[in-house]
């Protein structure tokens, strides 16, 4: 059992076991899927539960219970050993430094995923077809291959600061010298710090966006280009008229999916300013909250808002697959 | 005795004689620079009294887990130090450093995979671990009495929670220094001040020469999620001088409250140097400069001659770039940061605790060799390129590195030396490693005023 | 691909000589507008100089770094002064008492079957929710779908006590299984939508030849899905081998990928960043290779590349 479980620090037997893992995990699904081709006439509430069964069962255990224990224990004490009604809600909603990460909050979901998907978008469609599309689009997507604290360390390059006089080696800086500006400390000011901030999580997000954006690019059907093309509709229009509306689907998956990423991201605010000079967000407060404070109700309750501020953006995300469900 | 030193961070030959035991260290010294050799890894070897770990049976062949906040560089020296024991005993110590540590810690101890010893970097960190988990294991008693033997009543009080005596210290830290330039202070003509009003004169006439952007002060409190921390140590500092040491206690106690007026003017004496324009921030900008100057880099303008002053602890030793001579007529050096008189010496100190969670023999073991003056020895030896002192009294000094870890270790020695802990380290998380922190590095970012700071940290103090 | 066939035989896909042409123009068009590459180049440009900026700095000495914006670099070199040293990598690499190379095969070791497993069983979850219509589905794949905002932070003690429990802390099948969980919720919604935009008509004609789910699954929908498996795949690669969290609390001192060492790389009190800047690449230099081996499906478009050729 132990040698299944343990490899030491033994390289072949890492490998080894990275084998198993794959070929154990194939077998486990050849059999559910085995099981479920077997009867004659399935019902399909059993040929349904082959197929979803087993991810559902790893998503209770890991996601589903831990997400109810939190919401219990938002109702509970720092130690979750006595009840303390809603007063972890209230101190969140009344308290001067998380009514700023709120805002914080609220800004990051209303900006970042729009401004992310749109560049996305953008640049998917100019470079669409283009001669330079493998490399063009390797290179906007480059930032996705890097973690977001090294994304993050990479910004703080480019946000550094020295005083008039000194060499700057922040590249904003130096522009701003270079164009006979003083100095600035970028970081410092609110709301620009949060801006400055949302921009190292666009820069990685734009990737993704543009990767599943560029793929419904080219899925428009060329006779509806065609048609438009021939009613004198080009460029811009193109863009607003033609591949917006018929990629709406996809741009709607892409925006929730970054929607959620934005609420859960919590290591670019971390590592650019630690939640300092107001620009905390509620996913590095509530880690603050467990992790350093130890605060287990206050970080679930914190939690149970993001729970909450999702909630829109889920009834809106099947709102529009109900709709485009219809239209098929 | 003789000290050759090698190159930074890497082995070094180190042959030493100590009082009370012999200590004899094989080394190879490695100086050429292209080499992935360990530093004092296996560089190093000392031969300790073994008697002291027969008594917890045969441990040949088990395994000890230790989870630090120290990485590499400083594994190295931390990991060669367990070798004697290692060596002695046959037990082989799973060392494992993360910076994560101080949140990974409680998750693991929550989850039920505790590591075996834990170096807690605070004591704040003890308590919340026997406070809110009822984790920690009491030190055994040959630890209990290496700790009375070798360090002074106040350093156990720190690993003590609640009358139970839990972490012993492992090594200490000096945080009331000043770095400064040796040569640019014998140019000048200036003379290293010995009471808080020779530093103040000493600022004003620096001050009168400022050019660009050359200033007497250099600061900066930016590190990562810890930001505000070396601010923290500065008010603290001051408190120690211009309080007095038992206010220093009711405050850090919660006896008096946080925006005490005492406490109010510290900030604002503190607010002379930091928040005057004249006096700061040398090379680095403004006064809000110091809340986005990184702590590591805060004093190099010192070296560019940008800055004659920078308030920071003796471990600062370390982050000077590879290259600067730390001594009494090299590059950069450090003078102790002095009080109201000559005579008086109020001392800011911090360090490691050792915490158990298990209390396996080998477990118990390792635990008194951490606390014994062996290990501190061990510890010095290991640590050729220095940054490394002890309060522990069997410590022979001889083995420290530098002249300045030796000045470290004469001032924790010294009688007249009034040591306190660092106060927010030592005050409940939501004030010591969070409103301290921000309503410190906010005073340096905003103009908001050393009253309005102190209520607002009063103000999030845990009510019970 | 095998599938073309199919793809051509379905009403809705049209597929004729005058698109071919329709595109040609097309893409006449888009590189014949000057403000339309222009805006291109600006973006790819933006993009790309702080990532350029860092790589350079990872090959400047220390006191350079801190001295002198990485730009000046090009003044410096064409004067011929030496200004690159691989000292920062020296460091990064060798400065240390475990071998680099065990973390690289850490990396690998625990990236694999972390991308394999979760991908395996969304794609079956998918399919589920997609195409066979039992009672529930909605309401399960809604459920699923929300489940994407639990953050990880909060099921990392649970989690950790029920493997502490189960008696298997501290091995590879903990990190496995819980960048499985984690990703499954993204992988289960993205995949599903894939899956939806294969013409009805493909998997009905399927069913009504007489294959079973199981056959449609492995005949129709995985061949015309694998393009969008790809890309997701190289996402979840990208997302694990970049983790730090979940191989921090999971993981022990045999299982640390990469990222743990180069996270360490900062030193105790969090200063060399100059080393990190060094360690960034080393760890960068695998995703990107993926990335560059696999973009071909990112060009080609994720569905669009098979159903219509």
């Amino acid at each position: 059992m132990d040698w299944l479980l343990y490899a030491g620090d033994d390289t072949g037997h890492k490998f080894l076991l990275m084998i198993i893992a794959i070929v154990l995990f194939v077998a486990l699904m050849g059999i559910i899927l085995f099981v479920v081709d077997r009867p004659r006439n399935p019902s399909r509430w059993f040929v349904g539960f082959g197929f979803v069964g087993a991810a559902l069962l790893l998503l209770t255990i890991g996601l589903v219970y831990p997400a109810i224990r939190t919401i219990i224990n938002s109702f509970m004490n720092r130690n979750s050993t006595e009840f303390v009604g809603l007063d972890n809600y209230i101190r969140a909603f009344t308290e001067p430094q998380f009514l700023i990460v709120l805002g914080n909050t609220a800004l990051w979901v209303l900006v970042a995923p729009l401004v992310a998907t749109f560049l996305g978008l953008v640049y998917a469609y100019l470079v669409d077809k283009s001669r330079f599309e493998a490399l063009a689009k390797g290179l906007v997507f480059l930032p996705m291959a890097i973690s977001m604290v090294g994304a993050s360390i990479i910004w703080k390059f480019v946000y550094e600061f020295k005083p008039a006089g000194v060499n700057q080696t922040g590249l904003l800086n130096q522009f701003i010298v270079w164009l006979g500006g003083e100095p600035q400390q970028f970081l410092l000011s609110r709301p620009l710090n949060t801006f400055l901030i949302m921009v190292v999580f666009i820069w990685i997000q734009a990737g993704f966006a543009m990767t599943l954006l560029s793929a419904s690019i080219k899925a428009i059907p060329d006779d509806i280009v065609e048609a438009a093309r021939l009613d004198g509709v080009s460029g811009v229009g193109m863009f607003w008229r033609i591949t917006i509306p018929s990629i709406r689907p996809a741009l709607v998956v892409v925006l929730t999916t970054i929607a959620m990423t934005t609420l859960k991201t919590f290591d670019i605010v971390r590592t650019m300013t630690a939640g300092q000079f107001n620009t905390s967000i509620v996913a590095l407060e509530f880690y603050d909250q467990r992790f350093r404070q130890n605060e287990a109700g206050l970080s679930a309750a914190l939690a149970v808002l993001l729970f909450v501020i999702v909630i829109p953006v889920i009834i809106y995300n099947v709102r529009q697959q109900r709709l485009s469900e219809d239209v098929r | 005795m003789t000290i050759r030193m090698a190159s930074k961070r890497r082995a070094v030959a180190l042959a030493a004689t100590g009082a009370s035991l012999a200590l004899v260290l094989a080394a190879c010294a490695d100086t050429d620079d292209g080499g992935g050799e360990d530093g004092g890894g296996e560089a190093t070897q000392a031969t300790i009294d073994c008697a002291a770990y027969e008594e917890f049976g045969d441990l040949e062949g088990t395994e000890v887990s230790v989870y630090t906040t120290i990485v590499e560089p400083e594994a190295e020296t931390q990991t060669a130090s367990y070798k004697p024991f290692e060596d002695c005993t046959g037990v082989t110590i799973n060392y494992e450093g993360s910076r994560e540590m101080e949140a990974q810690l409680p998750v693991r101890v929550q989850a039920g995979n505790p590591p075996d010893i834990a170096i807690l970097p605070q004591p704040g960190l003890l308590q919340t671990l026997v406070n809110d988990y009822d984790a920690v294991l009491p030190a055994p008693e040959q630890v209990e009495a290496n700790v009375d033997e070798g360090w002074a009543p106040e350093w156990k009080e720190y690993g003590t929670v609640d009358g139970t005596f839990y972490a012993a210290p492992l090594g200490s830290n000096v945080k009331s220094y000043v770095w400064y330039s040796p040569s640019m202070f014998e140019e000048a003509g200036y003379e290293v001040p010995t009471t808080w009003d020779e530093l103040m004169e000493l600022t004003a006439t620096i001050a009168e020469g400022n050019e660009g952007a050359t200033r007497p002060w250099c600061a900066g409190v930016e590190s990562g999620d810890a930001t505000g921390w070396p601010g923290t140590d500065w008010i603290e500092d001051v408190v120690l001088r211009t309080a007095g040491p038992d206010v220093y206690d009711q405050w850090y106690t919660h006896e008096i409250p946080f925006n005490d007026p005492q406490i109010v003017d510290a900030f604002d004496t503190a607010g002379e140097i930091l928040k005057n324009p004249d006096y700061v921030n040398g090379g680095l900008g403004g006064v809000d400069s110091i809340a986005t100057a990184t702590w590591t880099d805060a004093g190099y303008p010192i070296l560019d001659g940008n800055c004659w002053m920078h308030r920071a602890a003796n471990f600062y030793q370390t982050q000077w770039p590879e290259g600067t001579e730390v001594a009494p007529d090299g590059d950069v050096y450090a003078f102790y940061l002095p009080a109201q008189t000559a005579d008086e010496k109020p001392t800011l100190v911090a360090g490691e605790f050792i915490g158990a969670f298990t209390d396996r023999p080998e477990v118990q073991a390792f635990q008194t060799y951490l606390s014994s003056a062996d290990w501190a020895n061990a510890k010095a030896a290991a640590t050729p390129a220095g940054g490394w002192v002890s309060a522990n009294s069997g410590l022979d000094q001889e083995l420290l590195a530098t002249d300045f870890d030796r000045l470290s270790a004469e001032i924790l020695a010294d009688p007249a030396t009034v040591a306190r802990f660092d106060a927010s380290d030592l005050m409940p998380a939501a004030v010591g490693t969070d409103s301290f922190w921000n309503g410190i590095t906010e005073w340096f970012a905003s103009d908001l005023s050393s009253q309005q700071v102190t209520d607002r940290i009063e103000d999030s103090w845990p009510s019970n | 691909m095998s599938t073309v066939k199919t793809a051509d035989a379905a009403p809705e896909v049209p597929r004729s000589k005058a698109d071919i042409s329709g595109r040609a123009r097309k893409a006449r068009k888009a590189l014949s507008n000057p403000w339309a590459s222009t805006l291109a180049v600006v973006i790819a440009i933006l993009w790309t100089i702080p990532t350029v900026g860092l790589l350079i700095t990872s090959f400047r000495p220390e006191l350079d770094i801190r001295q002198s914006g990485w730009w000046t670099v090009f003044g410096s070199a064409f004067a011929g002064e030496g200004v690159f040293s691989l000292q920062n990598y020296e460091t990064a690499l060798f400065d240390g008492s475990t071998n680099l190379i065990v973390f690289f095969v850490n990396s690998f070791v625990v990236t694999l079957p972390a991308v394999f497993i979760p991908i395996t069983l969304a794609l079956l979850a998918a399919y589920g929710f997609a195409w066979v219509d039992f009672k529930g589905a909605d309401f399960l794949f809604i459920a699923v779908f929300a489940l994407q905002i639990v953050p990880i932070q909060i099921t990392l003690v649970p989690l950790l006590s029920a493997y502490v429990d189960l008696g298997i802390n501290g091995s590879f099948w903990t990190i496995w299984l819980s960048h499985s969980i984690f990703a499954l919720p993204l992988a289960i919604f993205l995949l599903h939508n894939f899956m939806k935009e294969i013409p009805r008509s493909l998997v009905e004609a399927a069913r009504m030849d007489g294959a079973g789910h199981v056959q449609v699954f492995f005949r129709v929908v995985l061949p015309l899905l694998t393009p969008a498996l790809a890309a997701f795949a190289i996402f979840q690669f990208l997302w694990v081998w970049n983790d730090l969290l979940v191989a921090l609390v999971m993981g022990d001192l045999n299982t640390f990928p990469l990222t743990v060492r180069v996270a360490e790389l900062a030193g105790s009190r969090g200063g060399d960043w100059h080393v990190l800047s060094a360690g960034a690449f080393i760890s960068m230099i695998v995703p990107l290779i993926v990335f560059l081996s696999l973009q071909r499906y990112f060009v080609r478009g994720l569905l669009a590349g098979s159903v219509k050729g």
